[in-house]
């Protein structure tokens, strides 16, 4: 955790001094046209760039325009495994930004505050070390102009980067690079008005921190979030066509395919309804190289039914769903683990079919290969579960080496002499289409069909044949568990707790495994990052703990286990397995997942 | 799983084949299952069109993809010797549009029904028509849901009893033609199944048509819905009243004027234009950004994009 509150303290008389730090997060509270994003869109990229690790946090109002939001950085020379709990510094724009915060600020943290909008609170003075700079005045006389309030969250960063120590050429240009293009007059403003927050040094703050440098010297980051990693993945995979719907917290997903698809001769096309994307993305996928689509919420199940064709048809498709809160419309901007069920049941019938979850950033980018793949090496829909979380949540990463990730997956279209589309004798039951196009010598053509039918894609209404095709769907799937690797533990293979995640909160479990152990408790997790299948093998893992809890963000259900428990339950039957679950719509912070398993565990 | 790269266009096509390379198709290698209409269903004579068409134009198996959704007509694909897809209820047109905007050297062939085209199909029907996608749909109406057994479809006249309303339909029709001119598509035709002469070259006008082509067919159900079609059909004391030569397919106010006329109406092309359609929209698009990147391999694209998130 950050020295900064230990750090002491304001030296007296005023004189400056230079604190080393090995973290610091920092949360900047304002309304959502503010600008609060790009503040720390900047001090993320500025992190990536100097090879520390950084994690991000953000709320955003669900309304049309305007409503509180936050954007909560954490960067440190360390690993950074959470945005942070509690935050060392906040950035506070308004009055009810400063009240509505400050129980996130540390005990003798440090409040900045707007002073032409924030009061500070007499009964607050001494929990906290408040500094009060007019920033939206200052700006205006930095400035000039009569853009109201614009330009202050770039003052505000140069009042952070002077507190921080921050490397102000780098900060210069990424300003540069985020204003390229524009009428050079609003990239002129921004430095007036960064370089006037870095110079302003008022008597009280007194302090200046320095992170101390990365242990990762020398390695070349990237810095995106979760929905951009997904979307470039896909790109690397070789994903060239894909059809969708707009919808929050997807949508950025699409925009950036539909942009970025025409330079490598792809398309992205925007859909009447989530139907049509759907069908759309099969077509395409019929037509030659899986194809996605991709929504959140009540978008997902809209697609249901055509999911099931792709299960009948054994038709490749990666569908990404960037879950929120549900269900019905529930909270579109709200973080919530609450579509596992429809993920692997959303189906009429019995249509397994494969679901993933990349547990950070970084993963999004290779798992989304990785489905790509496992559609078409398994001939089915792979679903891609992520949530709103890590959509927005901003990492550094190690660049990936792209002429090694990238793969070319243009279909071949040699004449084939015969062609079974569903054949019973394939091993594991594993087949794949040939694509329109290819010629069959033996003259008879397949038909990818929906119906219970034969090895070529006709008909069938036999008992038999639908018993052996049901097998066929099942035993690829099987198949595909027993090449899935088992997670690695975090911490001893024995103990008395295992904490079971899935998704985007690896790293609050395993920062509250890490305090866990550093109080002596005996404490481990395991992440999934493949759901359906699971890999084989995890009873033995199971077998070494007194209480396995599995962490998520989705209710503990009617029988107190939450989507996964109910799995893990279904499929081990094992008593010591519960749930450690919240619905508030945030992030996990690591107390509360160590004070719920205080309290499972204790029983 | 990684594979060489090669610049070819995503896009990647079927190898051509050279005209006169091989010979046309036979009646007997398009056939395929028997099909498992009602002995008298108007869609036989649709299939036996569609083989002629195929025939005629000597298109290849591998070159044609016969989509449809659910219903009795939508048996279709089983039927034929080619690519094909049996998707499921109202969604062939987005289906076929994702198989034409990604493969421009297939011949998309959609064939539907009253309840799959304009009930449970009806918002896809709006928007493939209004963007314009290159493929042919052709709709064999027969006024009932045959499949499900006698149910009231969107066709259906009024008063027609059926199992859903046992005193006669209440529900006003909805005229396929009217509301296809309506939407922007920018081929529309009519013919039915009684006149086969007449459906073959409205399907073969419809297949040369550069965009969304429609062809609304009418095709008497014999078990459910008998006599439906007699109107239009001479041999049973009906007319079956072509479209003016005078008629200009261009002017959209005058194909609607002919569009609503009662029924039967007119038969033949009602209105065809020549717009962009959106498979060469897209194509332009990608052919501006390509010239961008001339040369680059696509991890090099990729790269460029990632040296900006640094």
């Amino acid at each position: 955790m950050s020295d900064i509150t230990t750090a002491g303290a304001v030296a007296s008389g005023g004189a400056k001094k230079i604190s080393r730090i090995n973290e610091v997060v920092i949360r900047i509270a304002g309304n959502s046209q503010d600008g609060i994003q790009a503040i720390g869109g900047f001090l993320a990229r500025l992190a990536g760039r100097s090879e520390q690790e950084v994690m991000t946090f953000m709320t955003i109002p669900s309304t049309i325009s305007g409503g509180p939001s936050i954007f909560q950085v954490r960067i440190g020379s360390g690993e950074v495994l959470t945005a942070g709990d509690d935050a060392d510094v906040l950035l506070c724009f308004y009055q009810h930004s400063y009240e509505g915060h400050i129980n996130s600020l540390k005990k003798k943290g440090i409040v900045l505050y707007d002073a032409d909008h924030v009061t500070p609170k007499p009964e607050w003075q001494s929990d906290y070390h408040h500094v009060g700079i007019p920033i939206s005045s200052l700006t205006v006389e930095a400035i000039g102009g009569t853009a109201k309030d614009k330009g202050k969250n770039i003052y505000a960063l140069g009042l952070i980067a002077k507190m921080f120590d921050l490397n102000v050429p780098k900060l210069e240009k990424l300003l540069g690079e985020r204003f390229t293009g524009k009428d050079p007059s609003i990239l002129n403003n921004a430095l007036a008005a960064f370089h006037a927050g870095y110079a302003n040094s008022p008597g009280n703050v007194v302090e200046t921190f320095q992170i101390t440098d990365s242990q990762k010297k020398g390695v070349h980051q990237v810095v995106m979030n979760g929905n951009e990693a997904i979307a470039y993945g896909l790109i690397a995979a070789g994903v060239r066509f894909g059809a969708a719907y707009p919808i929050t917290p997807w949508t950025d997903i699409m925009e950036i395919l539909r942009r970025e698809l025409p330079k490598y001769g792809g398309s992205f096309i925007q859909c009447e309804d989530e139907i049509a994307s759907v069908s759309m993305a099969l077509g395409a996928s019929f037509a030659g190289r899986v194809a996605v689509t991709g929504s959140s919420g009540p978008g997902i199940a809209l697609k249901t039914e055509a999911i099931g064709w792709a299960v009948m048809a054994e038709m490749p498709l990666v569908v990404i769903n960037v879950q929120r809160g549900g269900p019905s419309t529930g909270m579109p901007t709200n973080i919530e683990q609450s579509d596992l069920n429809i993920a692997i049941n959303g189906g009429h019938g019995d249509s397994p079919r494969v679901v993933l979850a990349p547990a950070n950033v970084e993963d999004c980018f290779y798992m989304a290969i990785e489905a790509v793949n496992i559609a078409r090496r398994y001939s089915t829909p792979v679903f891609f579960l992520t949530d709103q979380g890590i959509a927005t949540r901003i990492e550094a990463f190690p660049q990936p080496d792209l002429e090694k990730v990238c793969q070319d997956i243009t279909p071949d279209f040699t004449p084939v002499a015969t062609h079974k589309p569903y054949d019973l004798a394939a091993k594991d039951g594993v087949t794949q289409h040939v694509k329109p196009g290819t010629r069959i010598l033996d003259g008879k053509y397949p038909i990818a069909t929906g119906l219970e039918h034969d090895e070529y894609g006709h008909p069938s209404g036999s008992p038999k044949v639908h018993m052996l095709q049901n097998a066929k769907r099942r035993k690829k799937l099987q198949a595909l568990g027993a090449t899935l690797p088992l997670p690695k533990l975090y911490g001893p293979s024995e103990g008395h707790v295992l904490l079971v995640g899935w998704g985007s909160t690896e790293g609050p479990i395993r920062e509250a495994v890490d305090r866990f152990r550093a109080a002596g408790d005996s404490v481990s997790a395991i992440h999934l990052r493949h759901v359906n299948p699971l890999p084989n093998g995890l009873e033995n893992i199971f077998s070494g703990f007194h209480h396995i809890l599995v962490v998520e963000m989705n209710d503990e259900g009617l029988y107190g286990y939450g989507q996964l428990g109910a799995v893990l339950r279904a499929r081990y039957t094992d008593a010591k397995i519960q749930g450690v679950n919240k619905t508030d719509g945030l992030t996990w912070k690591v107390k509360e997942i160590v004070e719920l398993v205080k309290a499972k565990a204790r029983k | 799983m990684s594979q060489t790269l090669s610049e070819k266009p995503i896009t990647a096509l079927a190898p051509e084949i050279a005209p006169g390379a091989r010979p046309g198709l036979t009646r007997k290698e398009i056939v395929a299952d028997h099909p498992t209409w009602c002995p008298g269903c108007g869609d036989f004579s649709v299939l036996a069109l569609y083989f002629k068409l195929i025939e005629k134009r000597k298109l290849w198996h591998e070159k044609i993809t016969t989509i449809s959704g659910i219903g009795c007509s939508s048996r279709f694909p089983y039927f034929v010797q080619a690519h094909g897809a049996h998707f499921i209820h109202g969604r062939a047109l987005p289906f076929a549009s994702g198989v034409s905007l990604s493969r421009p050297d297939l011949h998309v062939f959609a064939f539907s029904g009253d309840g799959d085209a304009f009930s449970i199909g009806g918002n896809h029907f709006t928007h493939t028509a209004r963007k314009n996608i290159k493929m042919t749909l052709v709709v064999m109406d027969n006024q009932v849901y045959g499949l499900t057994k006698k149910q009231t479809s969107p066709t259906s006249p009024l008063g027609f009893k059926s199992k859903t309303d046992i005193w006669g339909a209440v529900d006003y029709p909805i005229n396929p033609a009217k509301q296809a001119i309506a939407v922007g598509a920018t081929f529309v035709a009519r013919t039915s199944a009684s006149n086969p002469n007449h459906v073959l070259a409205t399907m073969e006008a419809a297949m040369d048509h550069e965009g969304f082509s429609f062809v609304h067919c009418l095709s008497e159900c014999v078990e459910f819905y008998e006599g439906a079609f007699d109107s239009a059909n001479p041999r049973k004391g009906g007319v079956f009243n072509e479209v003016p030569k005078s008629h200009d397919v261009t002017d959209e106010m005058a194909a609607y004027k002919l569009a609503s006329a009662d029924f039967p109406g007119n038969f033949g092309v009602l209105y065809k234009i020549n717009k962009p359609t959106k498979n060469a929209k897209e194509a332009e698009i990608n052919a501006s950004f390509q010239s961008k990147f001339t040369g680059l391999k696509d991890w090099q694209i990729l790269q460029k994009t990632f040296d900006r998130m640094k």
